[in-house]
């Protein structure tokens, strides 16, 4: 492993519910800067590995490290904390609160100041469409304005590493191509991305390097370019 | 006649929407039944007496002495009920839904019986600190100076609580759990402050319901809390349990009913039980997720 990854997983095991073995000694990294991807099939483990890293689960075995800090065992506010944000699988939005306070949530672990109100500004200038609904209930938008709030919701807390847990899922193609286009701009600005996956053509065109995950072991890495020729990549995964 | 059953509701609804605002707050973030709230406010009453007992040259009558009791009674019962909360609770929070449940009923035989046994089996009288007079309103209804205390100081609370609920970062955050716990956690919050935090204001407002429930009988007991407690847990699913603003609507329903029942029924007063209950069972029927109760679907 190299000294500069931001995020390392080494020989990570995790059960999933009483007995499901989820994950079987993943080991990964993330480099500051870098956008990962992460695919795999339903059921390969991916939301498993993604919970792991956010303290929803704790690992049975193995370290999970971020910046140099053991993470394995710190509840999900404590990981949260040290700049290292999820967007979990379907949203998870608060429907019952507004578009506003959805973002304030955002920034709890934060202080007010001069610097929040321009983390405001920032998510409405990425989303316009956020600032036009502030004032509605986050259960009222469509998957796709869901799904930006959600990613708004992360970015309010700054974090080094963001985690995108299927983000593409359920939203028309249009939808998607402007979620990926976020994504990218939000790394041009310095954030390091780790992305989940199942629509993994996509996946792999957004990511310099990627991950793939099948029945919650690493079976293959390597930079996108090479995967996206890899016949069994292609077999598996893009449908070739 | 109406207009003084109206206002004989409105104060008997009050008690009751304070009591349900408890077990809804708690339900609407953890499910979970807090089965030992009634005790919680009928020790609420207890604290305030042992208050009056221990200062009583401060305790004649005057507004000094009445905010003495409702500070007593919801510091203790706020208290009171996030300890249980601590230490009775969370450990079984992971376990199992039915577990905590368990414990709450356990913890409220386990209170019940600690006052039975180490303060009194018998009522004792709690103090007064208003003159009770009769102040006369339109239409020849007249409201006592102790329903009108009462309704007062439901509604302060109630504003107070909508102010935490809607407006400060501790209430946010609650809203926030209650609508996904997890998520909440994702975005830095605590939850086992939260829901202390939960615990505590709900307990208050228990606290606060039992010190008027004493002064409207003038004595309190170790079973004070069992009959009040059934009944704003049975108002809190009647508006929705988990809702809020449901449970005050379910809370003021059934003061409206009981008074109803035992104003224009003859021997209502003694049927007042069996119609209100009556009456909440056909509305759940129709609506069984309360009046004001989302569909448990929604909260997948």
């Amino acid at each position: 492993m190299s000294g500069g990854a931001m995020l390392s997983l080494d020989g990570v095991h995790a059960v999933y519910g009483r007995k499901i073995r989820a994950l079987r000694g993943v080991s990964l990294e993330v480099r500051a800067g870098e956008v990962v991807a992460l695919i795999g099939n339903n059921g390969a483990g991916k939301t498993t590995l993604m919970k792991t890293i956010a303290g929803l689960l704790a690992p049975e075995k193995g370290r999970v490290t971020f910046q140099g800090r053991a993470l394995s065992g710190l509840p999900p506010h404590e990981v949260m904390r040290m700049g290292l944000s999820l967007v979990p699988e379907g949203r998870r939005i608060f429907p019952r609160l507004t578009v506003m306070e959805n973002l304030e949530m955002g920034a709890y672990s934060r202080a007010h100041g001069a610097e929040l109100a321009r983390e405001y500004e920032h998510v409405f200038t990425l989303f316009p469409v956020l600032g036009r609904r502030r004032a509605q209930l986050g259960g009222t938008l469509s998957g796709g304005e869901q799904q930006m709030l959600a990613m708004g919701r992360a970015l309010m807390a700054a974090p080094k590493l963001l985690m995108l847990d299927e983000p593409s899922m359920g939203l028309a193609p249009v939808v998607v191509d402007k979620i990926f286009e976020i994504i990218a701009r939000i790394n041009q600005e310095g954030v390091t991305v780790l992305l989940v996956e199942q629509n993994a053509r996509r996946a792999l065109k957004a990511a310099a390097r990627a991950y793939v995950l099948e029945t919650g072991e690493i079976v293959s890495a390597g930079d996108s370019a090479s995967l996206l020729r890899d016949p069994a990549v292609q077999k598996a995964y893009l449908g070739l | 006649m109406l207009t003084q059953q109206i206002v004989n509701g409105l104060a008997l609804g009050a008690i009751y929407a304070l009591i349900a605002l408890g077990y809804t707050l708690v339900y609407g973030i953890l499910a979970m039944i807090n089965f030992a709230h009634s005790e919680v406010l009928m020790l609420g009453s207890f604290a305030a007496l042992g208050l009056a007992a221990f200062a009583p040259a401060a305790f004649g009558t005057g507004p000094l002495a009445l905010a003495g009791l409702f500070a007593a009674g919801m510091l203790a019962a706020g208290a009171l009920n996030a300890f249980i909360e601590r230490f009775a609770y969370r450990p079984l929070r992971a376990v199992s839904r039915l577990a905590p449940l368990i414990s709450a009923i356990g913890v409220s035989i386990i209170l019940q019986n600690a006052v039975f046994l180490w303060v009194s089996d018998q009522s004792v009288a709690f103090p007064q600190p208003i003159a009770i007079r009769q102040i006369p309103l339109f239409g020849g209804a007249q409201i006592s100076s102790l329903q009108a205390v009462t309704l007062a100081a439901a509604l302060i609370l109630m504003a107070l609580l909508h102010f935490v609920v809607e407006k400060t970062r501790i209430g946010k955050a609650m809203r926030a759990c209650a609508d996904d716990l997890e998520a909440a956690g994702l975005m830095g919050v605590d939850a086992d402050v939260v829901i202390a935090a939960t615990f505590f204001i709900g307990g208050a407002l228990g606290g606060a319901a039992g010190v008027l429930y004493s002064m409207s009988y003038g004595s309190t007991k170790y079973n004070l809390g069992f009959l009040p407690g059934a009944k704003a847990f049975t108002a809190a699913v009647l508006g929705g349990i988990g809702n809020v603003r449901g449970a005050v609507l379910g809370g003021f329903i059934l003061g409206f009913l009981e008074v109803l029942a035992a104003g224009y029924i003859p021997n209502g007063a003694q049927w007042r039980d069996v119609i209100a209950f009556s009456v909440l069972i056909l509305v759940l029927l129709v609506r069984p997720s309360g009046l004001l109760g989302e569909k448990l679907a929604e909260k997948v």
